[in-house]
């Protein structure tokens, strides 16, 4: 599991690869929270177009961040789902929190 | 229902080992000839399990889970998943969406993952014995299938 972060104005994108698990979740999601600490952006990009996996625990990972962001009135986006990552993400209905967006 | 094939794999409650029990069941199932969304459900379905052995049966300590898988006749994948953790207390409460006993920075969407990504789950528990979850994945019969000859 791999992290990069970009800052381009009030948008930070966060783009993650490789497998999401609760053994890797935790890794992304400090590395997420220093980012958005550093950088107060008002809208935050988590990309999955490189995620090969993802269960649960990125859910646990968004509905957290999300639960940051609304607090200072930010907003989130999720880009690049797979099918898997996706369905996830819809059994969890995270598109009532976020934009979600499906992958290529 | 005849079973066609077995395997047992007994692997310590370490985080690490989340991603090779999921693959270990997803190869196995591989001589089923499923399409990837239905691996990708086996492989979700099984992480999730994992994960709650991990997290909730053994805590802070390391302890023993148990994964059977077999293949059987009738073209379906039977994943048994067992700890001797602390058991669950209250399986109805603890199968609802959303509930958690883990904190923030758990959903509480393990079972409902398992309960909506395989044909059927049964979860059995027993406060200081553990627990044992069987879940059952119907694979699409397509003609390159040769797994149960």
């Amino acid at each position: 599991m791999a992290i990069s972060i970009q800052r381009t104005g009030e948008v930070m994108s966060a783009y993650l690869s490789g497998e999401l698990d609760h053994h890797t979740a935790k890794e992304m999601r400090e590395e997420i929270d220093s980012a958005l600490d550093l950088n107060m952006p008002t809208l935050l990009i988590i990309d999955f177009s490189e995620v090969t996996f993802m269960d649960s625990s990125g859910i646990g990972l968004v509905m957290g961040r999300y639960r940051k962001l609304v607090k200072v009135g930010a907003e989130l986006h999720i880009t690049g789902t797979s099918a898997q990552i996706y369905k996830v993400m819809k059994l969890a209905g995270i598109e009532r929190l976020a934009r979600l967006e499906k992958g290529e | 229902m005849k079973v066609i094939n077995e395997f047992k794999i007994t692997i310590p409650s370490r985080s690490a080992n989340e991603a090779f029990a999921r693959a270990a069941v997803s190869s196995f199932a591989i001589q089923l000839d499923p399409t990837i969304d239905e691996l990708s459900d086996i492989k979700t379905a099984v992480s999730e399990a994992v994960t709650n052995c991990i997290v909730h049966a053994y805590r802070e300590s390391i302890g023993n889970i148990y994964i059977t898988a077999q293949i059987r006749d009738d073209y379906s994948l039977l994943i048994r998943i067992r700890d001797k953790g602390c058991g669950i207390d209250n399986i109805k409460q603890a199968m609802e969406p959303l509930f958690t006993t883990a904190g923030g920075e758990r959903a509480g969407l393990g079972f409902a993952v398992m309960q909506s990504f395989m044909d059927s789950l049964k979860v059995s528990s027993k406060l200081g014995k553990g627990t044992s979850i069987t879940m059952i994945k119907k694979i699409s019969m397509r003609i390159s299938n040769n797994a149960t000859k």
